[in-house]
């Protein structure tokens, strides 16, 4: 053949055509009904579009029929691993608009519930992380451990996962009796169990290879996607509620905010296992410091906030989480929205995963550690 | 092994192709001893056979199963029919139906309790009704096998049938 | 007839000799046909099961759970539960999708295994398959299964289907080579690809000590590479449930669903066979040397019970394996193979070479 001929036979060499697949709304590895469209060439991502509206239940609709008591037990339902800090959320909202000042014990309870929430939400994702990458054995792993604290909540809350534990003024029952010893109990068992987690992932060569320059998001990009929680903070985005806008008991706890600049899954990973052990840190400063005194604030029967708009933001276990309360002096809001973490973090999931694997939009998605309700409410 | 500009073969190169393969196989024989920790030690199994254990299995007092109203011995029970529970529920579970009693004695009537209807299939557990209730008739119970093959066998009447307040609550 | 536990040639032979009195000469060899396919098909379904059985349970210890409880004692008899519910499922055939390769696929992947599995020497005797190549011909024929699994993939008319099947045919391409070179740096030293002569070479000691250094570093490629031939976790790239729901047989249902389930588990079977005929001396006990004192007491269990001990530990290793790591990406896989086992194995294959040519081993 004469190099003139090989060249037009290259060029009859049919393109390679881009094909669509719906990762969802039913995949194993969307936790949930999340659909994906990708666009891919041989296993290369071209695009990612999501669709959303599979699980819309509209809370924010129902809010604004229902008494503000009413309205907690909703938000159990939206990130359900981090129900008690979306509870708070709204508490400490209603809280604002009365301009209720809630006594210390409840502070304490809450802040120290709330560590024990995202403990258990970063366990399951641990969890969930690994079985993503095929590591089956760590789902096991964490939900062992997160059994323990489930039932600290169950003693405690009455409910092992939408524990509807706040009410506006307080919590809904002082901490049983019990509950110190066994928090004190779980946080000595992981201190010894977490380093386990080390030994089976962190280190592991395969899923440095996995995640490690994957899904890269630069700080930039975190900020104007707004992006928050571990995954922001992974990429440098010092973002984090409990250090820049303390609320409950954070103002008198000793933790660090954790930072890499890394921006890709194993610093997202590493984020959330050092938030780990902040988190223990913060539950043993304050559980046995628990001040005496009421579980919660007197408010009347009926409350009605004084007209006007109210926000409130918290760091729950995926980021920043924001209520936004439109009152009219009725006994049910006006309006409300829900800042919801887990939004703004799916909206980067394109940015991050485009030109990757599909092996590796898994990994990045469960980096961003998505909760589907929590982006569909 | 790489080459450098000059041509020659850079050995630092190999060393780390080694040290690479050291290393990996040395994290990974650390996991390994991780899940071979478990398998010689069965004593440390977490499951729980559950129906065979439901003798011993007791749930937490606070754990919140069903809403049951709390009749005594004598089958009087506490509520008045105010119908706060069924105010406080955000999910219309609770349906009171209140009926008159008229005393014999004063001839005053007075609202009584005719039916407490509990719809369990729609209860989100919230425990709202019984933070409402303001003489604490009713409570939380903590069974928790709902499950039953006629969806109408979850709509439950709480006061039992032939059942009076008790005397003295308002 | 004499039945030996320890040596079974005598006890073949006199079946041989007792179907040729009571039929004519070609009506006697296929009874014996007939016999032996039926003695495999029994010996692969059981096998099947309770390798299926003992993998749950081994995972399940692994993650600290009982496994399967309720049916049978300590959920002996799941596996057949399972089995009888595939049996009775109905099977799907997707729309669009090519039936007569989709239904082609999954015998294809069966019948790979069930002919490699012929030529296993399982005891002194206790060999259907005894030719010169036998070894060639194992690996040979265990890799028609990719076929299978590449018509799975084109014929199923599902995209995740068809990426399962591409990945998993570049991978057993690839991983075919080190699976042969590893074999090989044995070879060299036991100059014959028969596996009885293999067997037989082994009778001062197992070639894992024999061999050297090399011989220990072959073994490991040879199960790495073993582990990603037969499509297991790490290396599961192909079924892939978090990124590709089932890989290739995502839109098998029933018994042909069943089918590719028992290839998994038979031609694990067969690796760790290869691996423990190869490297532990197959049927063969452990000797040391001359040492005839020792020697003779480990002649005393029987070569079937140390053939079948050594296959599970090798098994064992494999699932310990799976139940631990993540999985690697399907770039990274070939990474491993092209850039670490290849020239490891190349380098490994010349020190065996160096070590037969200066007699270093015993
Ligand atoms: S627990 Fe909540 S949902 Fe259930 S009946 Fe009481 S108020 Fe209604
Ligand atoms: S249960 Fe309590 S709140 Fe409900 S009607 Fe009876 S007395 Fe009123």
């Amino acid at each position: 053949m004469t190099e003139q001929e090989l060249i037009t036979n290259i060029e009859t060499v049919p393109e390679t055509q881009e094909y669509f697949i719906n990762m969802g709304p039913q995949h194993p590895s969307t936790h949930g009904v999340l659909r994906l469209l990708l666009t891919l060439d041989g296993e290369i991502i071209k695009k990612i579009e999501p669709h959303l509206g599979y699980i819309h239940r509209s809370i924010e609709k129902m809010c604004e029929k229902d008494s503000y008591q009413q309205i907690v037990h909703l938000t159990d339902r939206m990130d359900y691993l981090s129900c008690h800090i979306n509870n708070e959320a709204v508490c400490l909202c209603v809280e604002k608009g009365l301009q209720l000042e809630v006594p210390e014990r409840v502070k304490v309870i809450r802040t120290i519930i709330s560590e024990l929430t995202r403990l258990s939400s970063h366990q399951l994702w641990w969890g969930v992380m690994g079985m993503d990458l095929g590591a089956i054995t760590t789902f096991l792993y964490g939900f062992r451990d997160r059994e323990l604290i489930t039932d600290i909540f169950e003693e405690t809350c009455g409910a092992r996962l939408t524990m509807n534990y706040n009410v506006p003024g307080g919590v809904m029952f002082d901490i049983h009796p019990n509950f110190q010893k066994r928090t004190k109990d779980f946080i000595t068992y992981f201190r010894k169990k977490l380093p386990e987690y080390d030994e089976l992932l962190t280190g592991n060569v395969i899923f440095t290879e996995r995640t490690k320059d994957i899904g890269y998001l630069s700080k930039d990009d975190a900020i104007s996607f707004g992006v928050t929680g571990p995954s922001g903070r992974a990429s440098g985005f010092a973002c984090d509620v409990r250090k820049r806008f303390p609320y409950s008991a954070y103002d008198r706890v000793q933790f660090e905010e954790i930072v890499y600049t890394e921006g890709d899954c194993f610093a997202r990973y590493k984020a959330r296992i050092a938030e780990m052990w902040e988190s223990m840190k913060i539950i043993e400063q304050l559980i046995d410091n628990i001040p005496e005194g009421e579980h919660k604030a007197k408010t009347k029967a009926v409350i009605k906030l004084p007209e006007g708009e109210y926000y409130q933001r918290v760091e729950t276990a995926r980021g920043e989480l924001g209520v936004y309360i439109v009152s009219d002096n009725k006994k049910s809001p006006y309006r409300v929205k829900f800042r919801s973490p887990g939004f703004s973090n799916l909206s980067a999931l394109d940015t991050m995963a485009r030109g990757n694997k599909i092996a590796d939009l898994v990994a990045t998605m469960s980096t961003l550690d998505l909760v589907i309700p929590d982006i569909d409410r | 092994m790489s080459r450098s500009a000059d041509g020659i073969y850079n050995f630092m190169g190999l060393k780390n192709y080694i040290s690479d393969i050291y290393n990996g196989v040395k994290s990974l024989i650390t996991g390994m001893k991780v899940t071979g920790h478990y398998i010689t030690h069965p004593k440390e199994i977490i499951t729980q056979q559950y129906p065979e254990n439901r003798d011993t299995l007791k749930m937490f007092e606070r754990f919140r199963g069903e809403v049951v109203l709390i009749h005594d011995e004598n089958n009087q029970h506490k509520c008045t029919g105010c119908s706060a529970c069924e105010l406080a529920c955000p999910n219309g579970s609770i349906e009171i139906i209140s009926g008159k009693e008229t005393d014999p004695e004063t001839g005053k009537s007075t609202k009584i309790i005719d039916t407490f209807v509990y719809h369990l299939s729609m209860c989100t557990f919230c425990n709202l009704c019984i933070l409402s209730c303001p003489t604490d008739a009713i409570k939380m119970a903590q069974d928790f096998e709902h499950s039953v093959f006629d969806r109408s066998k979850l709509t439950k009447v709480l006061n039992k049938p032939g059942s009076k307040i008790m005397p003295g609550v308002k | 007839m004499n039945f030996n536990i320890y040596d079974f040639t005598d006890f073949v032979n006199s079946i041989n000799v007792w179907l040729n009195t009571v039929f004519p000469p070609a009506a006697a060899d296929i009874a014996g046909f007939v016999i032996i396919g039926i003695c495999f098909l029994t010996f692969i379904t059981l096998l099947g099961l309770s390798l299926v059985y003992i993998e749950r349970k081994v995972c399940a210890f692994f993650q600290q759970r009982l496994g399967p409880m309720r049916v049978g004692f300590w959920g002996t008899a799941q596996t057949i539960a399972d089995i009888i519910k595939l049996i009775f499922k109905e099977p799907l055939v997707s729309k669009g999708s090519d039936k007569f390769l989709f239904n082609l696929a999954a015998f294809i992947v069966i019948i790979a295994p069930f002919m490699a599995i012929a030529a296993v020497p399982f005891a002194k005797g206790l060999h259907v398959l005894d030719f010169d190549i036998g070894l060639f011909f194992i690996t040979a024929v265990s890799s028609i299964g990719v076929t299978g699994i590449l018509l799975a993939g084109w014929s199923s008319n599902n995209k995740y289907s068809l990426i399962g099947a591409m990945r998993s045919g570049a991978q057993i391409v690839s991983y075919e080579l080190s699976v042969i070179l590893s074999l090989l740096t044995i070879i060299i030293l036991t100059g014959s690809l028969q596996l009885s002569v293999i067997v037989e070479s082994q009778r001062d000691g197992w070639w894992i000590f024999k061999g050297n250094i090399p011989a220990v570093i072959a073994f490991f490629i040879f199960i790495i590479a073993s582990t990603a031939e037969s499509n297991r976790g790490p290396f599961d790239m192909a079924e892939a449930e978090s990124e590709l729901t089932a890989g290739f047989h995502t839109e098998y249902s029933g018994i042909k669903f069943a089918y590719f389930f028992l290839a998994e588990y038979i031609n694990l079977f067969i690796i760790a066979a290869v691996g423990a005929t190869v490297f532990f001396g197959g049927w063969m006990p452990l000797h040391i040397g001359n040492f005839e004192f020792f020697n003779n007491i480990m002649d005393f269990i029987p070569p079937i019970i140390w053939f079948f001990g050594k296959i599970a530990a090798i098994i064992f290793l494999i699932m310990w394996f799976k139940w631990t790591f993540p999985r690697l990406r399907i770039d990274q896989l070939l990474t491993l193979e092209w850039k670490y086992l290849l020239p490891i194995n190349l380098v490994n294959l010349l020190l065996m070479a160096l070590v037969a040519l200066s007699g270093w081993h015993l």
